[in-house]
């Protein structure tokens, strides 16, 4: 317990501080701008008219309940879905100003330049080597040792590199399923592509593979841009510097994850990250 | 922004408990400093002594919400509203501990006080503890209702305890001008008056807390503060103007 004293040192103290206005964020570049988009699987519609952009070196995140068309979303942004009959996307995709929905769009390149992490690992059946080569391989002749300087380039980027530099030549099934989740990341980002998409990449990974591939996100989004679906919201909080609600199939709300987590502005998103939805 | 429930029903009833506590918390000190006054105006050095010694229940509150919260977030990551709720009470506890310590101080120097002839100014001290306790009180509604409304009139109110101190710390100067053997008594009632005006800037913290709490942005307009006795001018405050 204090007691108060009026001494003449009161007099000094001035009422109070004024608070250090922060300097003006600089305008985030539009890396991929997506424009009144909708999916159809056959005659359903998965996704209803959605609008936003993702920035450049930003890692956007994307949230909702299962089934609300987030991982359609993703899964339209490297046209993933043009492999299966009866699915369709309207509106435009544009990546650097290009709409990727163009039918004359080369797939092939478009995957190098989107390139994707499912929610389980999916290692092909080769060696870690040939893993991260197989996809350069598929878009540049190189000669064997920029091939190795390649390989050596994701594995380290992808935080790798040190836990498989001895054992190359290994089958990629021979690593734990975090390692085989950033061998995955690191076979995507061989191609050097400019935005990464991940599909709940951590969801089957306990909580010390799930941190690294966190910490590698960070490091990552300097270089990429990065959307990443997620059902766990820390996560989410955790990674993305936006992050955008989705409900049965429609944007509810995108915006900074900050202001997402403390002060959403729709009562739908305060409802679903405060787990009073249903 | 939403009452609706939490799918997790324990999660809500851990919420309702703190919003309980915080309320009991601040009922305890409006009691502990409308206790300190009646000891002040009965010269009951006893009864002084207790007061003080009760306010350990608000710190013993206050260490309960303190590990309720830190459970919250460790075991329930609020988010959004919750999670300035959560916060919220954090820092309501805290200004709520102080004002229990305000009250017992008041209670503390009652006692000297009461070792000597008591003097006229000594009732004017019921004035300042009832506009004090009446924005606690106030202000505890608003939290309770989370009517952010309510919090912003009485940050806004708290003018008149200002200003209701600040004639009193006139009142008492010129007291102890006109007669020295008045300064002993009108020292402790400076101090007791001080701590009751300390406790309307303790009310204001939280309505600045459940306006946060309600809206996500801080209360960021200017507040009037009719408290002059730390101004220059002060030198002035127990003498008459001069014609």
């Amino acid at each position: 317990m204090n007691d108060i004293s009026l001494t003449p040192g009161d007099l000094s103290i001035a009422a109070s501080a004024s608070r250090p206005i922060p300097s003006a964020e600089p305008e985030p570049e539009t890396k991929v701008e997506i424009k009144n988009l909708s999916f159809y699987y056959g005659n359903y519609k998965a996704i209803k008219n959605i609008s936003m952009s993702l920035y450049t070196n930003q890692v956007t995140a994307f949230i909702g309940p299962s089934g609300c068309g987030k991982s359609t979303l993703l899964r339209v942004l490297n046209r993933i879905y043009d492999l299966y009959p009866h699915q369709r996307a309207e509106g435009s995709v544009l990546l650097d100003g290009e709409n990727i929905l163009d039918p004359r769009q080369d797939l092939n390149l478009l995957r190098a330049r989107i390139g994707m992490v499912f929610q389980k690992p999916t290692p092909f059946p080769m060696s870690i080597y040939d893993n991260i080569a197989f996809g350069i391989r598929l878009y540049e002749k190189i000669s064997k040792s920029d091939m190795n300087d390649r390989v050596q380039s994701a594995l380290q980027r992808a935080a790798l590199w040190d836990e498989v530099k001895d054992k190359l030549q290994q089958s990629g099934f021979s690593l734990s399923g975090g390692q085989q989740q950033r061998l995955c990341i690191a076979r995507t980002i061989a191609v050097r592509p400019s935005v990464l998409l991940l599909d709940e990449p951590a969801s089957a990974l306990d909580p010390i593979a799930t941190g690294r591939i966190e910490q590698l996100i960070e490091e990552l989004k300097y270089d990429y841009t990065i959307a990443i679906v997620t059902h766990n919201m820390q996560q989410a909080a955790r990674v993305s510097d936006r992050t955008a609600f989705v409900y049965m199939g429609e944007l509810i709300e995108v915006d900074s994850t900050e202001k997402i987590f403390t002060k959403p502005g729709n009562k739908q998103t305060e409802d679903y990250i405060t787990g009073r939805f249903g | 922004m939403s009452h609706s429930e939490h799918i997790i029903k324990s999660y809500d009833s851990e919420l309702l408990r703190l919003t309980g506590e915080i309320v009991r918390m601040g009922e305890l000190s409006i009691s502990q400093l409308e206790a300190a006054i009646d000891v002040v105006e009965r010269r009951d050095e006893r009864a002084a002594r207790r007061v003080v010694e009760n306010d350990e229940a608000i710190d013993a509150l206050e260490q309960e919400i303190g590990h309720d919260v830190v459970r919250l977030f460790a075991l329930r990551s609020p988010m959004a509203g919750d999670l300035r709720n959560v916060f919220a009470a954090l820092r309501i506890a805290a200004d709520i501990e102080r004002i229990g310590d305000y009250a017992a101080n008041v209670a503390k120097r009652s006692i000297p006080l009461s070792m000597v002839p008591p003097i006229p100014p000594t009732k004017g001290l019921d004035y300042l503890a009832e506009l004090a306790a009446e924005e606690v009180r106030d202000v505890l509604k608003a939290y309770h209702e989370q009517n952010a409304e309510r919090a912003y009139q009485v940050w806004k109110d708290d003018a008149e305890l200002d200003e209701a101190y600040t004639g009193y710390f006139r009142q008492l100067l010129t007291y102890m001008m006109e007669d020295p053997r008045n300064i002993t008594p009108c020292t402790h009632l400076l101090f007791m008056a001080k701590n009751i005006e300390r406790i309307g800037d303790h009310a204001t913290n939280i309505a600045e807390s459940v306006w946060y709490q309600v809206h996500g942005e801080p209360l960021t307009k200017q507040r009037p503060n009719r408290d002059l006795t730390s101004s220059p001018e002060s030198v002035n405050l127990g003498e008459k103007p001069a014609k």
